[in-house]
């Protein structure tokens, strides 16, 4: 036992400076992990704060009364239609573009400058402020066009903004399936555009679908642009086509924010709470489709 | 009997092959008809970038024929809407500028924590937990965080804080606060990307010489990730400079000269949405400023990304 202890010098701790770093190292876990933590401490404040202001707004009239000036009997109705329909209008326009951009760069295009300018563009496109998008609106479709601040050019406006980031995501899509299944579907005599439309885009669809959905929820909550547009108005109609002039969720709840009293600042998180389950729904089903093909 | 037999199925065989080489030009047209839409598809994108720069371009041009550019770039007083008007766009920009330095000031360091802490130190479970929750921040709508940045930033805790005197209700600082939360996710996230893309070897030789792990992170990986980072810092600045609805309620519509984070600014964002929510008349020179400013707009995002794209190509062949 004596014995032991005279050579028990030689310990595998370190000492002095070496133990110092060591010790710094370990500490420095805890620094790095407190700022991960930040954001996701934000992410909840932010939902408890939401939470405690506007939960008592939501009830069955906040959702389909008209806008008021009196606080209380305000609603979402003429919103949340003008929301459905600049997304359905968008969506149809927006989606059967990019996907076919989509295609043809991965498909058909020479491999060539044409389709570098095209690529560089379209990242460089994905780049641009969402206002810089309600101004070439305001330009292009309001004023050149005679469209008004209505329904389509709302759609034109989003979908020219949603498209280069739809693109990027059916790119990538488009681009994990195996060309073994092309190949075989080319060996037997299908033409380039069959092989693509029955084997590629079938293959590819979850990986677009889920870019599909992630653009969805940017453009439901994009407000610059629309306010661009010209669709900060009051509306106290129900849409009824592609003509009328229109207002969203967002817009209604920048509307709210910007007033002093209280009682509207209630509205506009009540107003926030509806639009956050609408995009964190959207996002959940992104992830779930993912998750789903994901093994295949 | 038994020859016309053959004879008929020959006669058969030929029709269903003439069938067939009939067929192929029909499906090579209809193929041809495809491509040509696929590709008018793909011009869209093109005809945007054109549309854009032809519309800033035009309507800058209107203005520039009112007001010098001289006054536009040396003049340093912006006061477009009463008279005597006055376009020098400094102000603008510096309110962009302000809001850019006091969002990468908090945004930086928090950012880059939470990278290299997901990339080096978290356990993948955790990280696997970690990420999607930080890249939530990412997809919530900019109005929201406005919100956040009018009532609770500056209501709630920066008047308290510091007191109403010193925190005028709408402050750079509470936009600035938010606009670092909605660009944590773009750097944690792109940092995180370059530093796991760092070979294993250059992580293990150090360990091999004694370094701590901290060391290993800090002397080793983030270097060697440097251009990665980079990238993203430059992405997240394009995306503060070009959002409008945080500055827009937070900030203020004040035009100041100044980089304090406690005053009453505007943003080149910021005018534009002001002038986007009123009914300026068309084809008078406020109309028109806002094209002139939009363009300054658009070219400070496009080199911002432009220089990120390029730095992250060159990183690239590095290590490939």
């Amino acid at each position: 036992m004596a014995q032991r202890e005279a050579t028990a010098p030689v310990s595998l701790r370190a000492s002095g400076a070496v133990a110092r770093r060591q010790a710094v190292s370990r500490g420095s876990r805890y620094v790095l992990l407190a700022a991960t933590l930040v954001g996701v401490f934000v992410l909840l404040v932010l939902a408890y704060e939401t939470a405690i202001e506007g939960a008592d707004r939501i009830s069955w009239s906040f959702i389909t009364n008209y806008p008021s000036r009196f606080a209380d009997q305000a609603g979402l109705r003429s919103s949340i239609l003008g929301t459905a329909w600049v997304m359905g209008a968008t969506i149809a326009l927006a989606f059967p573009i990019a996907i076919g951009t989509a295609i043809w760069m991965e498909e058909f295009a020479p491999r060539n400058i044409l389709l570098t300018i095209v690529k560089l563009n379209l990242a460089n496109l994905a780049g641009v402020p969402s206002i810089i998008y309600g101004i070439l609106g305001l330009a292009l479709f309001v004023r050149f066009l005679e469209m008004g601040p209505s329904i389509l050019a709302g759609a034109f406006t989003l979908s020219l903004m949603i498209i280069p980031m739809t693109v990027i995501a059916s790119q990538e899509a488009i681009r994990q399936v195996p060309p073994s299944i092309k190949e075989a579907s080319l060996a037997v005599g299908a033409t380039h555009w069959q092989t693509v439309r029955h084997h590629v885009l079938p293959g590819a669809m979850p990986g677009i679908m889920t870019g599909i959905i992630l653009a969805t929820s940017r453009a439901i909550g994009e407000t610059a642009a629309l306010i661009m547009i010209g669709a900060f108005t009051f509306i106290a109609f129900d849409n009824t086509s592609l003509t009328d002039d229109f207002t969203t969720v967002p817009i209604q709840i920048y509307n709210w924010t910007i007033r002093p009293q209280e009682a509207f600042r209630q509205n506009a998180a009540a107003a926030i709470i509806l639009l956050m389950v609408a995009v964190v729904g959207l996002n959940l089903i992104a992830a779930l489709i993912r998750e789903r093909f994901r093994r295949e | 009997m038994k020859g016309e037999c053959a004879l008929q199925a020959t006669v058969d065989q030929q029709a269903a092959l003439a069938r067939a080489l009939r067929k192929q030009p029909f499906r090579r047209t209809s193929e041809m008809v495809i491509k040509t839409l696929l590709l008018l598809c793909a011009a869209v994108s093109l005809l945007t970038t054109a549309l854009i720069v032809f519309v800033l371009f035009s309507e800058a041009w209107t203005f520039f024929e009112h007001v010098s550019l001289a006054e536009f770039f040396l003049d340093t007083d912006w006061q477009p809407l009463f008279e005597p008007s006055s376009f020098g766009i400094w102000e603008l920009v510096a309110g962009t500028m302000n809001v850019v330095l006091w969002s990468l000031v908090f945004a930086l360091p928090v950012g880059l924590g939470t990278a290299i802490y997901l990339s080096e130190y978290a356990h993948p479970r955790t990280r696997k937990v970690l990420k999607p929750l930080l890249e939530a921040l990412a997809g919530v709508p900019t109005v929201v965080y406005a919100y956040f940045a009018l009532t609770v930033v500056t209501q709630d805790v920066l008047q308290p804080l510091f007191g109403r005197d010193n925190i005028p209700i709408f402050n750079s600082l509470s936009a600035s606060l938010m606009l670092a939360v909605m660009i944590l996710p773009t750097i944690a996230s792109i940092s995180e990307d370059a530093m796991a893309s760092v070979p294993r070897d250059l992580r293990e030789a150090a360990y091999g010489l004694g370094s701590t792990r901290m060391e290993v992170a800090l002397r080793v990986v983030v270097p060697a990730a440097l251009s990665g980072i980079i990238a993203a810092i430059l992405l997240a600045t394009a995306r503060v400079v070009g959002e409008t609805m945080i500055v827009a309620i937070a900030a203020g519509s004040t035009p100041h000269l100044t980089l304090w984070p406690n005053e009453s600014i505007q943003t080149m964002t910021g005018f534009m949405l002001q002038i986007g929510l009123g009914d300026v008349a068309r084809g008078s020179v406020k109309y028109q400023s806002l094209f002139a400013v939009a363009l300054v707009l658009f070219m400070m995002t496009l080199i911002f990304n432009i220089a990120a794209t390029l730095i992250v190509g060159r990183y690239r062949e590095e290590y490939e």
